[in-house]
């Protein structure tokens, strides 16, 4: 299984509420860069280890994330 | 490519004004899933209030009306008398419904009117920056409580649901929360419920959501979750206050 | 030919708006307006309409923004006090240009005042009780016949111009019974309400009933395009009735039931010797200034005198339109209290004197 996690990084708000329910613990904020609003935008932070579960797109509240598996 | 999640037909392309963690945007998805799941979104007519979802008008995929603040209700009552046939819903905050709009909204439900209200209940006004609210806990500071709420003065915290579940119109009232994924699939289940009730003329539908205020309430959002989870579910409980459908009282 | 019937000017109204395709009536008891909600409550249910007992003048107009969003023929009643608790609702209206009729049947102020005749809410219905840059067409019937055939056009008139309509009657209207006929009103060409929140049915784009307007200059475009639609009700929308004024030395100025009373206190002048004539505005807003000022101009008047139930506050409208070309009097009471046609007379043949 492939999964595919996309963050629309101009519409993330940095508010981090995805890295609180992913069950892997990889969605993290991106240190040392930002968004042209300032905010840092939020990544998976190791892709091998994600399970498409979608639970960082559901808890986005700008529906900033796009989660597909293959 | 299977789409896991992608953001929901049943709101627009334009990007939310609201506070990085704000839960508007949450409950927003969840109206708007729920209105594609149940295919009412093109028989929808929405409601949006005063207060920080003032602009929830251009968000929802769906023909929209802007009320005045706390007269959602009425103005849902107007159009649900001249479109009987719509899914009529309004969209609320806690100034806006359980303040200046109290009288509009216990009448809506008194009248047993089809229409399914959305409160959001964030303990605090967003909008104007972070005043007290009929809502705010008792020792909550607040722009207009600087010391905190004090109940001598302000009395306690409304509790809606409870409140609108003692009218006879009342069909289903039901206080959920979005602060982690098991309480957002029920959260979603509550409002599905409360449309489709809609759809079945049970009669007044109402879902309060308790949300968290990252901006007023100076936390950072996880830790507003964690002040509502141990200040706000407590004195609000969660679960359904009132279910014509489980009581049998169909109205 | 259609026969003559007795009716009561608030039944009167209320039915004549059933006529005109009013389908939705939202409204709160008080007095001296019941008579157009029970009507309404007995009678819109056999055209298949709704009618609707709001917990507050409050709720009753913003069920009208509501059900005029939703594209309905739809009115709401009050009286004085009652009218200035939809103000909110009258200027939410306007900015979200949604068609309306409101009817406010005038009782005595302030506050609580009375429920006798007055005509004290001149400047709250011309120049806006509500917030922001606004108007509402205001028409003031001084007959039963007028008081059914203005709530008629009004429907039109709203529809025309996306603007609330206002009809401002007097308790003494509302509450008189008289003769009069049932007949057509000529309706104007109206285009189809595409604007309106009926639900997109997957067959448009969505549509949004809004007044907020936050992006930088958005307000002040829409005050603009909210201002075009005022210069063409003041083109359009100005009506007035004349008596006598050729040759006058005296033109009274009078709406409503003053009208009537200054129409009598001329015949116990013209017995005097004294040519009188009347300006009678059924458009209180627009205002017939231009014809005013016309007649303020002749050669024959002396002066100008105007008859209100109150304190004084159309004869400022007077004073506008005359612009100091002729002096102008003013003789009112107020509180509920109608003046006799000798008091009018009187007071107006002493005003006169002075400029003879």
């Amino acid at each position: 299984m492939t999964a595919k996690v996309s963050f629309d990084r101009e519409v993330c708000k940095g508010c981090g509420l995805c890295t609180l329910v992913c069950p892997r613990g990889i969605v993290v904020l991106e240190q040392g860069a930002v968004n042209s609003k300032g905010y840092h935008v939020a990544v998976v932070s190791r892709p091998e280890e994600c399970i498409a579960c979608g639970c960082c797109a559901r808890m986005c509240p700008d529906s900033a994330i796009t989660v597909e598996k293959q | 490519m299977a789409i896991i999640y992608a953001k929901s037909k049943g709101l627009t392309d334009k990007p939310m004004h609201y506070c990085p963690g704000c839960t508007h945007g949450l409950v927003h998805k969840l109206v708007a899933e729920s209105l594609v799941e149940l295919g009412e979104l093109e028989n929808a007519v929405g409601v949006a209030p005063v207060g920080c979802a003032g602009y929830a008008y251009d968000y929802f995929n769906c023909d929209m009306q802007q009320a005045a603040h706390g007269r959602a209700p009425a103005v849902a009552t107007g159009i649900k008398r001249v479109l009987p046939d719509r899914t009529v819903f309004t969209y609320q905050g806690d100034g806006d419904l359980a303040a200046i709009g109290t009288a509009e909204i216990v009448h809506a439900a008194m009248r047993g009117e089809k229409i399914t209200t959305i409160f959001i209940n964030n303990a605090i006004y967003g909008m104007t920056g972070g005043q007290m609210a009929p809502t705010t806990m008792v020792g909550q500071r607040a722009t207009t409580a600087p010391w905190g709420r004090d109940p001598s003065q302000c009395g306690s915290p409304i509790r809606m649901a409870e409140l609108l579940s003692t009218l006879d119109g009342t069909a289903y009232a039901e206080r959920v929360t979005v602060v982690d994924i098991p309480h957002l699939n029920r959260a979603k289940r509550a409002i599905q419920k409360a449309l489709f009730l809609q759809k079945e003329n049970a009669g007044f539908t109402f879902v309060e959501v308790l949300s968290i205020c990252p901006t007023n309430w100076g936390m950072d959002p996880a830790g507003a979750i964690d002040w509502l989870k141990g200040n706000m579910i407590p004195y609000y409980p969660l679960g359904v206050v009132k279910d014509c459908r489980r009581e049998g009282n169909v109205v | 030919m259609a026969q003559k019937e007795l009716w009561k000017g608030n039944e009167a109204v209320a039915r004549a708006a059933i006529l005109a395709g009013c389908r939705y009536f939202f409204g709160y008891p008080i007095t001296p307006q019941n008579e157009i909600p029970e009507y309404m409550a007995a009678h819109l249910p056999e055209v298949g309409g709704c009618f609707l007992q709001s917990e507050s003048e409050v709720a009753a107009i913003n069920m009208v923004y509501g059900a005029a969003g939703a594209g309905a023929r739809v009115m709401t009643s009050s009286s004085s006090p009652g009218i200035s608790l939809k103000q909110e609702g009258i200027t939410y209206l306007v900015g979200s240009e949604l068609p309306a009729v409101i009817v406010n049947v005038m009782r005595g102020g302030p506050g609580l005042g009375t429920i006798q005749p007055a005509q004290g809410d001149y400047f709250q219905a011309t120049r806006g009780g509500g917030n922001g840059d606004y108007r509402t067409v205001v028409l003031a019937p001084s007959t039963v016949q007028e008081a059914a055939d203005l709530t008629q056009e009004a429907f039109d008139i709203a529809d025309q111009y996306r603007n609330p309509v206002l009809l401002l009657m007097d308790g003494m209207i509302g509450q008189m019974m008289e003769g009069m006929v049932w007949h057509e009103i000529p309706r104007r060409e109206l285009p189809p309400k595409r604007w309106a929140t009926t639900a997109t049915e997957g067959k448009r784009g969505k549509n949004i009933i809004n007044s907020w307007r936050s992006d930088g200059t958005g307000l002040e475009v829409h005050n603009l395009h909210l201002a075009e639609k005022w210069r063409a009700m003041e083109e359009n929308e100005v009506r007035w009735e004349e008596r006598g004024t050729e040759e006058a030395e005296l033109i009274f100025v009078a709406y409503g039931t003053t009208a009537r009373l200054a129409a009598a206190a001329m015949k116990e002048l013209e017995k005097q010797g004294i040519r009188c004539g009347l300006l009678r505005p059924i458009s209180l807003w627009p205002y017939p200034s231009t014809r005013l000022c016309a007649l303020a101009e002749r050669t024959s008047v002396r002066a100008v005198f105007t008859v209100e139930l109150s304190l004084g506050q159309m004869v400022e409208d007077v004073r506008l339109a005359v612009e100091g070309v002729k002096p102008v009097g003013f003789f009112g009471r107020a509180g509920g209290v109608i003046p006799t046609p000798h008091e009018i007379a009187e007071q107006a043949r002493a005003f006169l004197e002075q400029w003879r």
